[in-house]
């Protein structure tokens, strides 16, 4: 059995200008010691996602309209909100995206790692403050031991998201929820992180949910990929599958859409042309229909994800890798390579 | 350096020292050297892209030749005209050739104007056009950059980020100009947006013969999109090679880890990789190291770079270098 299971989570948020439906039905599992990345570009649901998981949504004006999430035989949808807090940041915990504003402030780095292990590993001052050096040196803060009393303003960017990476450890968390923590570093900073990550996920062996827009990065530290669009997935398979053989046209899109460092001729690069659909008014179809260039009459219908190849599945009507064959040039040479 | 006649822009020997002032009389105690003594020229009808991490003083570079900053030394020549020096109606004369694309297109509209009037304004300040035929102007300009003419009316917040993007665009075509700095014009976006604006500016280009500065933090974008990259660090220029030259030979240590830290999208490729990966962060441009400037991150550092910065040389036809390694 999987490790966690999420089946069929819808997410809206009711605004004065209407229902934005967030999320809508999405499922999928993650394995121990496995890293799904969930892919896809602003809006597209990808967070809110995985906030609802670990029910940090608003409410209002969020709801959580309907799903499961099966984590050690529980449901977390119906679990009181104390217990639910005593697996938030124990079991389950998060790094996210921005470490200026995760940090607080006016509390050293000490205060913020250690009240997370007392809290819910019931340490005293001391063994915290142990445990906090152990950590900060896990994730490679040199001079860790003279560092715990700093506040979060006397750290660099990047090891402000190493003392969050800290945190999300402290308590030896089975499952690990990344929203995008990489996109406000640098290059060489972000490849710092990466490898510090996979590091400690193979000593470890906690199961990564990695949210990101960066489909280098995916490549690089993912098992799996879902790749979300207007709150559904669209797309989901291991990741050497996506990448040799999309299903999905808007997968195609995303990839012919991001130059290569490593590409041998200059190529244009194929856009996705107009816009994500409003969440408020979603199209009847297919959510992806007014920007796809495979579209048929069927679109009008919804397509449901469905298994196209073996754990590879798509929402597409049109089988692409037959069309791409007859009319296209494949673009990718990850493609050229599948196929020959 | 820059002999040849085609060339558009020179930059020699730009420094932009920002002072750092502290205490109750304000007293100037050192100096934030955001641009230490960089050259380089740009020919005219290319793409000359500058990459580095943030703090490395690529933005400064962009807006000391703009004169949007003044550099505290060096020369920026301009179709053979020296900017540095040139004030008032002469200078706002020349910024008529010389455009800018901003990097959040959020912020660099203003949100009480109508999309009409954030384009005709250049026109209308440089005493080019006015009335109806800068309305025409400006829809004609909205049809270049892809965007219905009828949105003359329309306010920036109608709009989303990539097509503001192209509404900064149609502003800096607005004048005709012929050199324009692209400032990050795309890392706002989203990955799918950006694909279009970037062929968009590549379209532009060659239909009208445009030459662009174009200054990103992403390698994979900057060696699509240029002809010649240079890199920067910490206030210095470490490397300048032809986009091809740069990545199969790259000779500058900052240039060949910036390179393998790039992720590329492809799991077949990711996998076999060798990554170099430095430690530490980029130290404060205000007490920027003795020597070479990357000595404090380097992994292959010698003794002579902790003591004396390495001189900006050309290697080959075309490939400058700034390393002891390699002089």
């Amino acid at each position: 059995m999987a490790l966690l299971e999420v089946r069929d989570l819808k997410t809206r948020f009711y605004t004065d200008d209407g229902v934005v439906q967030a999320v809508n039905g999405v499922s999928w599992e993650v394995d121990e010691g496995e890293t799904l990345a969930i892919v896809g570009e602003s809006g597209c649901g990808k967070s809110v996602s995985v906030l609802s998981i670990l029910r940090l949504i608003p409410q209002p004006p969020g709801k959580i309209e309907s799903g499961e999430v099966m984590f050690e035989d529980r449901d977390l949808m119906k679990l009181k909100d104390d217990e639910m807090r005593s697996i938030r940041g124990n079991k389950m915990a998060m790094v996210f995206q921005d470490p200026m504003t995760s940090l607080n402030p006016v509390l050293t780095i000490n205060q913020q790692i250690s009240e997370a292990v007392t809290l819910h590993m019931g340490m005293n001052k001391n063994e915290a403050r142990e445990r906090t050096t152990e950590l900060l040196e896990l994730v490679q803060i040199p001079q860790a031991k003279d560092r715990l009393d700093d506040y979060p303003h006397q750290f660099s960017g990047g090891m402000r998201q190493r003392a969050m990476i800290a945190m999300a450890l402290s308590c030896n968390p089975q499952v690990l929820v990344a929203d995008e923590p990489t996109t406000a570093l640098d290059v060489t900073i972000q490849a710092q992180i990466i490898e510090l990550v996979k590091q400690l996920r193979d000593e470890i062996g906690m199961a990564i949910i990695w949210i990101t827009h960066d489909l280098g990065i995916v490549a690089g530290i993912a098992d799996r990929v879902a790749v979300m669009y207007a709150g559904f997935i669209i797309e989901s398979a291991a990741v050497k599958d996506l990448y040799a053989d999309p299903r999905h046209p808007y997968t195609l899109g995303l990839l012919g859409s991001v130059p290569r460092l490593d590409m041998k001729e200059k190529e244009k690069l194929t856009p996705i042309y107009g816009l994500p659909p409003d969440l408020i008014q979603l199209p009847v179809g297919c959510p992806f229909a007014p920007r796809c260039d495979y579209r048929i009459e069927r679109c009008a219908e919804r397509p449901e994800l469905i298994v196209v190849a073996p754990g590879h599945e798509a929402a597409c009507w049109v089988d692409i890798t037959k069309e791409r064959k007859q009319q296209w040039v494949p673009k990718t040479t990850s493609c050229l390579k599948s196929r020959t | 350096m820059g002999s040849e006649n085609n060339v558009l822009l020179e930059v020699k020997n730009l420094k932009m020292y920002f002072p750092v002032k502290r205490g109750v009389f304000q007293r100037r105690v050192g100096d934030i050297k955001a641009v230490d003594d960089v050259s380089f020229f740009i020919r005219r009808g290319e793409t000359f892209g500058l990459v580095g991490e943030s703090g490395s003083g690529k933005t400064t570079v962009g807006r000391c030749i703009l004169q949007l900053y003044r550099p505290s030394a060096g020369q920026v020549v301009f179709e053979g005209e020296e900017l540095t020096t040139m004030k008032g109606q002469k200078l706002r004369s020349m910024r008529r050739e010389m455009q800018m694309i901003f990097q959040d297109p959020y912020a660099s509209l203003n949100p009480r104007m109508t999309v009409g009037s954030i384009i005709g304004e250049p026109l209308e300040v440089h005493g080019i056009s006015k009335g109806k035929a800068k309305r025409e102007r400006v829809q004609e300009l909205l049809k270049v950059v892809g965007l219905n003419p009828y949105f003359v009316n329309r306010y920036p917040h109608e709009f989303s980020g990539g097509q503001r993007q192209r509404i900064g665009v149609a502003r800096a075509l607005a004048l005709n100009p012929s050199f324009i700095v692209a400032d990050e014009p795309i890392s706002a976006l989203d990955v799918s947006i950006q694909a279009q604006i970037i062929n968009m500016l590549e379209d532009l280009q060659t239909e009208l013969g445009l030459t662009f500065l174009f200054i990103a933090h992403d390698l994979s974008v900057v060696r699509h999109i240029s002809d010649r990259i240079a890199v920067m660090y910490l206030g210095k220029i470490f490397e300048i090679a032809d986009k091809d030259e740069l990545y199969h030979n790259p000779l500058q240590p900052y240039t060949q880890s910036l390179l393998s830290a790039v992720p590329i999208p492809d799991p077949v490729v990711e996998e076999t990789r060798k990554r170099i990966i430095l430690v530490g962060d980029l130290p404060s441009p205000e007490h920027p190291p003795v020597g070479c400037n990357f000595v404090t991150r380097c992994p292959v550092k010698m003794d002579i770079c902790e003591e004396e910065e390495p001189e900006f040389k050309e290697i080959s036809s075309d490939h400058w270098v700034a390393c002891w390694r390699v002089n």
